[in-house]
């Protein structure tokens, strides 16, 4: 089997932020192939003794800043000391506020999340499959050459603002990944991004 | 700048992948997962795997099967077959599955793609479309597997789903399946010049010229194949190799 070639022993705690937002499954699964249990949950004890939080998702803003809400999830997610990894629609809703149903979100990160806007008619939105990674610093892509590719779906994005740690160009350049203090977040779906996205998982378990 | 996909096609049926020629003469080419796992590290963009079972004992082994991949792969994969309600797609996405393709429900019930598109949102949703080239030139939409025509034009039906909120059409010429002569190139490009969502070209790849050709011809986004990828004709990290120097942005 596959698992047992790449097998790692499980040093951290791992806990997954349950929550409104669409399909955890494959953050679970990915994790599941570095040889780490999750646990997936919105108990806040749970969520604040573990060694790593990941915040997942694909959904739409408002409607998850809602249910964060309601959940006391969202004072929690910025109360976490630990690193945290927000992914795609995590990464949106740790920004100031979003374009996407006019929401404030929950500002960890002083940024205006902002949707597409074609420039011609073949630039298609969402930006959805493979795009490469410039201008990469910080542990999370350590190990990792120069434009790698990694796999986006996306409406909405960060722009270029100075937590940036990764750009990539769609219709313009904007933030791939930022990071600020224990908080890190990408744009693109690492769980879904093959070996590279692998490492990225792995360096962000290990590294930060 | 965002890559161009390739995206083998695996036709499941009780756990083995079938390919069809024109959809029918199926011939068997191994276990999905196997061959996921082979294509994904070939350098498969995306997969896609079909129920084309009829059964509900074959719908419990497809279920069974899109876990295994889930658990098993790391690029995204879309599942289509047999998805007539929004409980199919709980049971696929809740199995692990990143998109689903919907194709004659919809056609019979548009609505779907609005539930589909509401509940998971538009990336969840990838529409299908069987079409033939009639004598009269028209491109018609066709039901069960090719089987049936449906009475509604190819570029309607593309534009309707998409206004529905589908987040990218897959579009197999019934001209031009099982063929390898070419993807329908004339048809890919106006879906492309009429639609702001992906188009995945599908029926016709024979030979790795047809591939730039739906690309630089048709303007697709995506390419998607099957029997040349499952019987060896065309390695997939020969292909991407190959468009890449031909100009195609692809991922290396």
């Amino acid at each position: 089997m596959h698992e047992q070639t790449i097998k790692k022993k499980p040093i951290v705690a791992v806990a997954v932020v349950k929550y409104n937002a669409g399909n955890v499954y494959s953050v679970l699964h990915a994790l599941h192939r570095l040889g780490v249990n999750p646990v997936l949950t919105d108990d806040a004890a749970t969520l604040r003794g573990a060694d790593r939080v990941i915040f997942p998702g694909q959904g739409e803003a408002r409607n998850a800043m809602a249910y964060l809400r309601d959940h006391q999830l969202d004072s929690l997610i910025r109360s976490l000391q630990q690193p945290v990894l927000g992914v795609c629609i995590g990464q949106q809703l740790m920004c100031r506020h979003s374009e996407e149903g006019d929401v404030d979100c929950l500002g960890i990160f002083d940024a205006e999340v902002r949707r597409f806007m074609p420039q011609e008619h073949s630039q298609k939105v969402p930006h959805m499959g493979w795009n490469t990674l410039s201008e990469c610093r910080g542990p999370l892509f350590e190990g990792l050459g120069e434009e790698e590719f990694v796999y986006f779906v996306h409406s909405y994005y960060v722009p270029l603002c100075t937590d940036t740690i990764a750009t990539s160009d769609y219709i313009h350049p904007f933030s791939a990944a930022i990071h600020r203090d224990n908080f890190y977040a990408t744009q693109f779906h690492p769980e879904k991004s093959g070996s590279v996205g692998e490492r990225i998982i792995k360096n962000f378990l290990e590294r930060t | 700048m965002l890559a161009k996909r390739i995206i083998p096609c695996l036709d499941v049926k009780d756990g083995q992948t079938v390919k069809g020629v024109n959809f029918e003469n199926l011939r068997h080419a191994g276990d999905p997962v196997e061959l996921g796992r082979m294509y994904s590290e070939k350098g498969a963009d995306e997969l896609v795997f079909l129920d084309i079972t009829a059964s509900h004992e074959g719908r419990k082994t497809f279920t069974t099967m899109v876990e295994r991949v889930a658990s098993t792969l790391s690029i995204p994969f879309t599942v289509g077959g047999g998805i007539n309600e929004l409980r199919d797609v709980d049971r696929l996405l809740s199995a692990g599955a990143d998109k689903v393709s919907v194709n004659s429900a919809a056609l019979r019930r548009p609505q779907l793609i609005d539930e589909i598109t509401g509940r998971y949102g538009s990336q969840v949703c990838v529409v299908a479309i069987d079409a033939r080239q009639e004598a009269d030139e028209e491109w018609q939409c066709y039901v069960n597997g090719g089987r049936i025509p449906f009475g509604k034009s190819l570029l309607d039906w593309a534009r309707e789903a998409a206004d529905r909120g589908a987040g990218e059409i897959l579009f197999t010429s019934m001209n031009h399946d099982g063929v390898k002569t070419g993807f329908a190139n004339e048809a890919l490009s106006l879906l492309a010049s009429h639609l702001t969502i992906p188009v995945i070209a599908s029926g016709g790849a024979g030979t790795k010229e047809h591939f730039r050709d739906a690309f630089t011809q048709g303007h697709a986004d995506a390419a998607l194949a099957a029997s040349v990828f499952h019987f060896g004709e065309i390695d997939i990290c020969d292909l991407k190799h190959y468009l890449s120097t031909e100009g195609v942005n692809v991922r290396l």
